[in-house]
């Protein structure tokens, strides 16, 4: 993807972080928002949106994107069993929970 | 006798040895020095003397029988991102509500081993997501430091705050802290202590709550380099639990220490020179490399083309990375879980309610840049440009050993003056430090002056991958050349 096509995505976004946006974002980050909470956002998103558009104009045609931030050999390990058998202390935090079993709202009807 | 929390790890350490006053009196007298403070500066989420104690007289046992570790008795204070095991661990979060870890992270257990004694709990800011520790759920932590002209509180920077007054106030003789894009080196220089981000893959994240993967690392804040080296040489090691910690022996970082800067090349690069720089930056700056020139180092002009693209990378890669991490607070396994009507509407409750607006920010700018379209214009340009970033640093390594820039661009500000209206204002604050973890490699930041206003100011050295061993030898000479800070008036006493 060129540079100009970044851009024009960028600001078809800087126009559209309205209240929709907004509520679509929050719903997949699921945070539940208020009315007065959206009006704030709006603004601050647009801002941090605002400062990263700042990349657009870096050519990053043939760079490679970093995937460690430290050159080194990937770690193997072997595919055994090493942890594990304490489910007392796997639920001991849960703010719910039933012997050993998280508790939740009913999922199936 | 001076009093014992004036004392810095490597002389107390002496102390001790010596027998001159027990791990039990110096773990009481910061445990005094804390009782005394706490309610003023907010440090400390969570005091645990009765623990300390206890593990104070375990030192002084080890300490009679020569068994004693490289860190034994030495009362530390612990950043509240790290888990503890059966001591509660908030992330300065209302989401982690009564959490107490069943495990021990990896870099406390190293600390404990050599015979650390853990005062409590260190404030920062929410998730570590902050530059002034005013994001925590537990209230704002207070510098020690005061401007001259005013009586005003000012910020201790973030997110390790709590870590860095601590330090500053004589509460505890060192703190860890963590780091993702200077929330070890910022904190440091608003306080006049030293703190310092290792190499990337240095000290192991097992145990310490994810903020962003690929940029968190954890250090230590102390009050000389070389408190900073005995403690390092005890956080880090290579651990099959972190699959980014690297399998590197981990030096004796004091030996070296005060071998000097002759010969060596120190970088000064010419994109930390900012618009807008305050002129005593300039100064302190020009001061820095004066220092090391006269002692002997070869002081070379170089260019980070990229340095402007740092910040605006880091905001896209660490809150899509913390949108990530954060998904898993979801009222389920640990934590706050607030009632709803069906699952989806106890996750959105238990979210609204437990994030703070900072967290809830970058976890909605982080939900939208890895959002389906939107992956390839941010997220990946981002660690496209984090790969110029690097490159740039590899170009100049090449040519010098150390890097030496100002480690923020103004001294503590009060709290509310800053990112009010436009949070951009204060994350501008990290313009300095965030390079560094975009490449992952280590800095430091040592008080080097005091800003007109009469408050602490840092210089920052940024070194080769793994080689801390060489930076912290830079930084002694600067610690060295500018002289110890005085301590910061007992306002609060």
């Amino acid at each position: 993807m060129g540079p100009e096509r970044i851009r024009g995505i960028i600001y078809e976004v800087l126009m559209k972080v309205d209240e929709k946006l907004v509520r679509r974002i929050a719903h997949l980050a699921r945070i539940k928002v208020s009315d007065s909470d959206v009006q704030h956002l709006e603004g601050e998103l647009t801002s941090i949106l605002g400062f990263v558009e700042l990349l657009s104009e870096v050519d990053t045609d043939n760079v490679e994107p970093m995937t460690s931030a430290v050159d080194r050999e990937m770690f193997e390990r072997k595919d055994v069993v090493t942890d594990g058998g304490y489910p007392d202390d796997i639920v001991k935090n849960a703010p719910e929970r039933d012997d050993h079993y998280f508790m939740v709202p009913k999922v199936v009807e | 006798m001076s009093e014992l929390t004036d004392l810095t790890i490597a002389t107390a350490r002496k102390g001790l040895a010596k027998g001159d006053f027990s791990a039990v009196e110096l773990c009481e007298a910061h445990i005094e020095a804390t009782d005394a403070a706490n309610d003023a500066l907010n440090t400390f989420i969570v005091t645990t003397f009765e623990l300390a104690v206890k593990r104070a007289a375990q030192s002084d046992k080890r300490i009679k029988s020569g068994d004693a570790g490289v860190l034994e008795g030495i009362p530390l204070g612990i950043k509240d991102l790290f888990c503890t095991k059966d001591v509660q661990t908030t992330a300065g979060s209302h989401i982690l509500d009564k959490f107490t870890p069943v495990y021990e992270s990896t870099i406390t257990k190293n600390l404990f081993d050599d015979g650390a004694v853990m005062i409590g709990k260190l404030n920062l800011d929410e998730f570590a997501m902050g530059s002034s520790n005013e994001t925590s759920y537990f209230g704002n932590c207070i510098n020690p430091w005061k401007r001259k002209a005013d009586d005003a509180h000012l910020v201790p920077g973030g997110s390790s705050g709590g870590s860095a007054s601590s330090v500053a106030a004589r509460l505890v003789m060192g703190a860890t802290a963590t780091d993702t894009g200077g929330s070890i080196r910022q904190p440091a220089a608003f306080t006049g202590t030293v703190g310092m981000k290792p190499t990337y893959g240095r000290c192991s994240r097992w145990g310490v709550v994810a903020f962003a993967s690929s940029l968190d690392q954890a250090g230590p804040i102390t009050r000389t380099v070389e408190d900073a080296a005995i403690m390092l040489k005890s956080m880090a090691s290579y651990d099959a639990k972190d699959t980014t910690s690297v399998d590197l022996p981990v030096p004796d970082y004091e030996k070296k220490l005060r071998d000097g800067v002759k010969g060596m090349k120190v970088g000064i690069p010419k994109e930390y020179r900012v618009e807008g720089m305050p002129d005593e930056i300039e100064q302190l700056w020009q001061k820095g490399i004066d220092w090391l020139k006269s002692e002997g180092a070869e002081i070379i002009d170089v260019s980070l083309p990229h340095t402007k693209y740092a910040l605006p990378a880091y905001y896209i890669v660490a809150p899509a990375e913390a949108s990530s991490n954060l998904a898993r607070y979801d009222g389920v396994r640990y934590g706050l879980r607030a009632e709803g009507d069906d699952i989806l509407n106890m996750y959105e409750n238990t979210r609204a309610q437990g994030f703070g607006a900072e967290v809830k920010r970058r976890i909605m700018i982080g939900t939208y840049v890895l959002s389906a379209g939107y992956y390839d214009a941010y997220y990946l340009k981002a660690q496209k440009v984090r790969t110029l970033i690097k490159r740039d640093f590899d170009e100049a390594y090449k040519k010098v050993d150390v890097l030496l820039t100002p480690t923020t661009p103004g001294p503590a500000f009060a709290p509310g003056e800053k990112g009010g209206d436009d949070p951009v204002e204060m994350y501008l604050n990290d313009i300095f430090t965030v390079t560094a973890n975009m490449a992952g490699l280590p800095g430091i930041s040592v008080p080097s002056g005091l800003s007109l206003e009469g408050t602490p100011l840092g210089l920052q050295l940024i070194g080769k991958p793994f080689d801390e061993a060489g930076l912290l030898r830079v930084a002694q000479t600067l610690e060295d050349a500018a002289g110890l800070l005085p301590t910061p008036d007992k306002w609060w006493v």
